[in-house]
């Protein structure tokens, strides 16, 4: 294996990364827009293809590789965050990002996904939330919503959903961020900061799944209710929002609630400014979710500075080999104790 | 007084005493030291699950064997002559696999009324005459442990918890064996770190030995003479060390970096340990969240180009099962080691067992072959996970290497293989973007390219959904599955080809062959030997690979009148053989968590063919 990749700059087009294959997700699905815009985002990185992996699981979102002209492991369900780790902890140089969904990262594949996100590998999820099982035709995920029908669930969902950036931010990812299939400008920049991010980033995609749950996230990806219901963050910019920037959120001791900002009550000076450094306040906009007046928190929660696992490794393999030399196997093999024969 | 000295051509010890006694210290000490006089050797470690079962119980005991010799010592023992207690406890449950005649020497100070009830005893044992058939040395270890280390003024947990190295003072002297090693050990081990603890060690191992030298109780020492060993450079090794450096040899010939995707599991963690000290080799371990994950992150470091492996017992074997159907369907190179235990479920994780050969051939969803193949002895650890190695990448498959407690914990001397003696592990990475195709084959081996990422022009997508022939997209037609399916099958079975033929010990035809695989290896070659001794017509095949079958054992197994496969478990090689060769096999099965016992296969012998030994 190459021990050092080629990293000059690549001119590459959106073609470049489209595959041969015929894309098969269902006419109108949310994926369409992801696998666009991840297309459009990746040439500006100019990285060789060669040095893209792109891992899955099982579900509708995990057939993003096959559509991605780069390498690609479409795996077994709920595991590609583990497969991933293997990869990138066997050439750390390579860009490995992890395609997957709320029933395979958060529910089969739950545990791979914290652990993953604790180690601080440099891999980037992009999760597709739709709030519901595709594949298998319309059973409830982990991220459905309390009361929600569905196939498996006739009268109503009555497990309390997962809130995905929550629980990454939990499970310790440097990296946590919130975008939506119908926001094509945003869901591109979030694609670019979760690249340029060093560590493991976690990209929560609210996707429209168009035949089991149409319009789950309507209210906050539509022209006509998205201003009111959505927030922007933006590191070091206060948290404004509303159809003429009217209103904003305010911390209340530690709770956040909306204010008007245009009736001279208060200002924009009396709201919260946006830290992506400061993980107790990425924990208080994940959490807004809980309060129905509140707006949908969109961005980057949480961005912070940690070494990679994979660099930690390294670093001990290097440590170990300037201590004690480059290993003699015959040596390793000899042991401590040995005795002849003649 | 001088004392007399006796040889002897072979004896088996075992140590018995609380888990928190260090008897596998004291029995891994002794080994050490008899194996660099050049004695063979073999051992068998015996631990409760418990780390640590209540002080005194019987279910508490930990026991450490071996049998050593100046002859081929093939197990480590069915009866013991000499076996050392440490309590009543120790001394009960281990009482009844000594020999008539053996020796018991007892740590009298622990024979204590609380003690005794704690082994559920009614009467001491010392005193009932319930050891009338035995040799008994009662010695005040404890109290002589305290006296040896009077003045340093030390805890009496401390004082009691240094009993053990008395023990093995004693055992030196009564052996003929010097201390040096173990004192070497002892510094080493403590050294900067602890010094007292050093100190006191030291101390009552020397008090021990020189107490066996001075008192009157004992008047004969004994000497083994070195075993008869092919000439070369010996080491003593337990399977699982082994096991680790097959794993790291191979990596280092084949070119490759070695990655380890593990879980800790007993018997194996041990692999894990080993693998996780060679960072100057390195090698790369990964203590992954679970066991899927463990084998997941293999495949993901053979889809990028290492040698990878993953290590486990049963019942994380069970769990990587679907992660295995998955590197058979991407035809990616894998090493899986399982180190049985007990099963099924969690079964007795601390004994050995072979009840997960079936697992390791068919146990997957789909048809979904692949290469299973296993060792022999402890020190065979090394050359079966080597092969294993050697095969994965060659045919581009993932290989099961069984082992088994036994093995991983057992020990035996190993003759050290030279480097540049070991076969050559040839890897050619696919470069060629004008004839890649992710599924086309070598006409040979039937095995697909190797094609890392990183590989400009490459660039191509696997997974587990079916792959059309050659270019491995996604299928979903009818004969190209039946077509893949039969490919897949083929390519396994085209590895008998690359393998040794099946060997036999003993005549190439007759009246019976006994065929094992695994760890039974020993027991099955004495009692075969003895049969022949006394004039049977017995002959041995011992498999080292048992998916695909070497090409010539259905030959060999119509070679004789009777076929025999003792195993410890409930029939498992003997349905592979019926179904595959259609012969009247007859099976030996004791599934009791312990190696077979080598007189009981030879009785079975008999009963086959009508003799009987003594």
């Amino acid at each position: 294996m190459p021990e050092t990749m080629d990293r000059t700059p690549v001119k590459l087009g959106i073609k470049d990364f489209q595959s041969d294959q015929d894309v098969r997700w269902c006419p109108g699905c949310g994926d369409y827009s992801i696998l666009a815009q991840v297309q459009r985002v990746f040439p500006e990185f100019e990285h060789p293809k060669e040095n893209y992996v792109a891992v899955s699981g099982i579900g509708c979102s995990s057939r993003f590789p096959y559509y991605m002209n780069i390498y690609g492991l479409h795996g077994i369900h709920g595991r590609a965050p583990a497969i991933a780790s293997g990869v990138k902890l066997t050439n750390p140089e390579l860009d490995v990002w992890v395609a997957t969904g709320d029933g395979d990262g958060l529910s089969i594949g739950g545990n791979h996904m914290i652990h993953t996100l604790r180690r601080n590998l440099n891999i980037k999820v992009l999760l597709f939330n739709n709030q519901i099982y595709g594949l298998t035709k319309g059973q409830y995920s982990p991220t459905s919503q309390l009361g929600q029908i569905t196939k498996s669930t006739p009268v109503g969902v009555i497990d309390a959903p997962f809130i995905p950036v929550s629980l990454a931010l939990g499970a310790g990812a440097t990296l946590v961020a919130r975008t939506m299939d119908r926001d094509p400008k945003h869901l591109q920049e979030m694609v670019r900061r979760a690249e340029h991010h060093h560590g493991s980033a976690f990209v929560e995609i609210y996707q429209n799944c168009n035949v089991f749950n149409d319009g789950a996230f309507f209210q906050f990806t539509e022209k006509e209710t998205r201003d009111d219901h959505v927030v922007y963050l933006e590191h070091g910019k206060p948290l404004v929002f509303g159809k003429n920037k009217q209103k904003g959120i305010r911390l209340n001791g530690g709770t956040p609630e909306v204010v008007d900002i245009s009736s001279g009550a208060f200002s924009v000076n009396d709201l919260l400014v946006h830290n992506e450094e400061n993980s107790t306040l990425a924990f208080i906009l994940a959490n807004m979710i809980h309060n129905p007046e509140l707006p949908r928190a969109m961005g980057v929660f949480l961005a912070l500075n940690r070494p990679t696992y994979e660099e930690q490794m390294q670093q001990q393999i290097a440590k170990a080999k300037s201590k004690k030399g480059e290993g003699d196997l015959q040596k390793l093999l000899d042991g401590d104790e040995t005795w002849v024969i003649a | 007084m001088t004392k007399e000295l006796k040889t002897l051509d072979e004896v088996t010890i075992r140590f018995a005493g609380d888990s928190g006694d260090g008897m596998q210290l004291t029995g891994t000490q002794f080994t050490n030291t008899v194996a660099a006089l050049g004695a063979d050797l073999s051992t068998l470690p015996d631990y409760p699950a418990e780390i640590r079962a209540p002080a005194g119980t019987k279910y508490g005991v930990s026991g450490f064997q071996i049998k050593f010799g100046s002859t081929d010592i093939l197990t480590p023992g069915d009866l013991c002559d000499v076996l050392v207690a440490m309590n009543p406890a120790a001394l009960v449950t281990n009482v009844k696999i000594l020999r008539d005649g053996g020796t018991v020497i007892v740590n009298e100070d622990a024979f204590t009324e609380k003690n005794l009830r704690l082994a559920n005893l009614q009467s001491n044992p010392l005193e009932d005459g319930s050891l009338a058939r035995y040799v008994v040395h009662k010695i005040a270890i404890s109290k002589m442990t305290a006296n040896a280390l009077e003045d340093m003024n030390l805890s009496t947990r401390l004082v009691d918890k240094t009993k053990n190295f008395f023990a093995l003072g004693l055992m030196y002297w009564m052996y003929n064996r010097p201390i040096d090693q173990s004192i070497r050990f002892i510094q080493e081990k403590f050294a900067g770190k602890d010094p007292e603890v050093a100190e006191s060690n030291i101390r009552v191992l020397r008090a021990g030995y020189n107490f066996g030298d001075t008192t009157e109780v004992f008047t004969t020492r004994y000497d083994v003479k070195p075993a008869n060993l092919a000439p070369g450079k010996y080491r003593n090794v337990m399977g699982n060390v082994a096991t680790a450096l097959g794993l790291a040899a191979a990596a280092h010939q084949s070119g490759l970096q070695l990655f380890l995707g593990s879980y800790p599991i007993t018997p194996a963690s041990d692999i894990l340990h080993e693998l996780s000290k060679m960072k100057e080799y390195g090698v790369k371990t990964f203590q992954a969240e679970d066991e899927i994950a463990a084998i997941c992150s293999a495949i993901g470091a053979a889809y990028a180009g290492a040698l990878a492996a993953t290590t486990t017992s049963g019942p994380g074997l069970a769990l990587k099962t679907e992660a295995l159907g998955l590197a058979v369907m991407l035809e990616l190179p894998l090493v899986v080691v399982n180190v049985q235990r007990g099963g099924p479920s969690t079964g007795l994780p601390t004994k050995t067992e072979q009840a997960d050969l079936l697992q390791a051939v068919i146990g997957r969803n789909g048809e979904a072959p692949l290469c299973v193949i296993a060792a022999a002895t402890p020190a065979d650890c090394f050359n079966s996970v080597y092969e294993a190695a050697r095969l994965a990448v060659k045919f581009m498959t993932p290989v099961i290497c069984l082992t088994d407690g036994y093995l991983g914990n057992g020990a035996e001397p190993w003759r050290i293989p030279n480097v540049e003696d070991l076969p050559a592990i040839p890897v050619t990475f696919a470069k060629d973007p004008a004839t890649f195709h992710p599924y086309s084959r070598d006409p040979k081996t039937l095995a697909r390219p190797w094609a890392i990422p990183g590989t400009p022009g490459l660039e191509h997508r696997i997974g587990g959904l079916e792959k059309a022939d050659i270019t491995g997209n996604i299928s979903y037609d009818p004969d190209n599955h039946h077509h893949m399916i039969k490919l897949r099958a083929e390519k396994i079975e085209r590895i008998a080809e690359d393998i040794p033929l099946q060997e036999v010990e003993g005549e190439k035809s007759g009246d019976l062959l006994v065929i094992g695989w695994g760890s039974t290896y020993g027991a099955i070659k004495s009692a075969v030997a003895n049969a022949r001794e006394r004039g049977l017509s017995v002959s041995q095949a011992h498999l080292r690979y048992v998916n695909p079958f070497p090409r010539n054992l259905g030959e060999i197994l119509r070679s004789y009148k009777q076929v025999l496969v003792p195993e410890i478990n409930n029939g498992q090689l003997i349905t592979l053989l019926r179904a595959k060769y259609l012969v009247p096999a007859v099976g030996f099965n004791v599934i009791k968590g312990l190696p077979l016992p080598a007189d009981e296969i030879e009785t079975r012998i008999d009963e086959l063919l009508g003799g009987t030994h003594a």
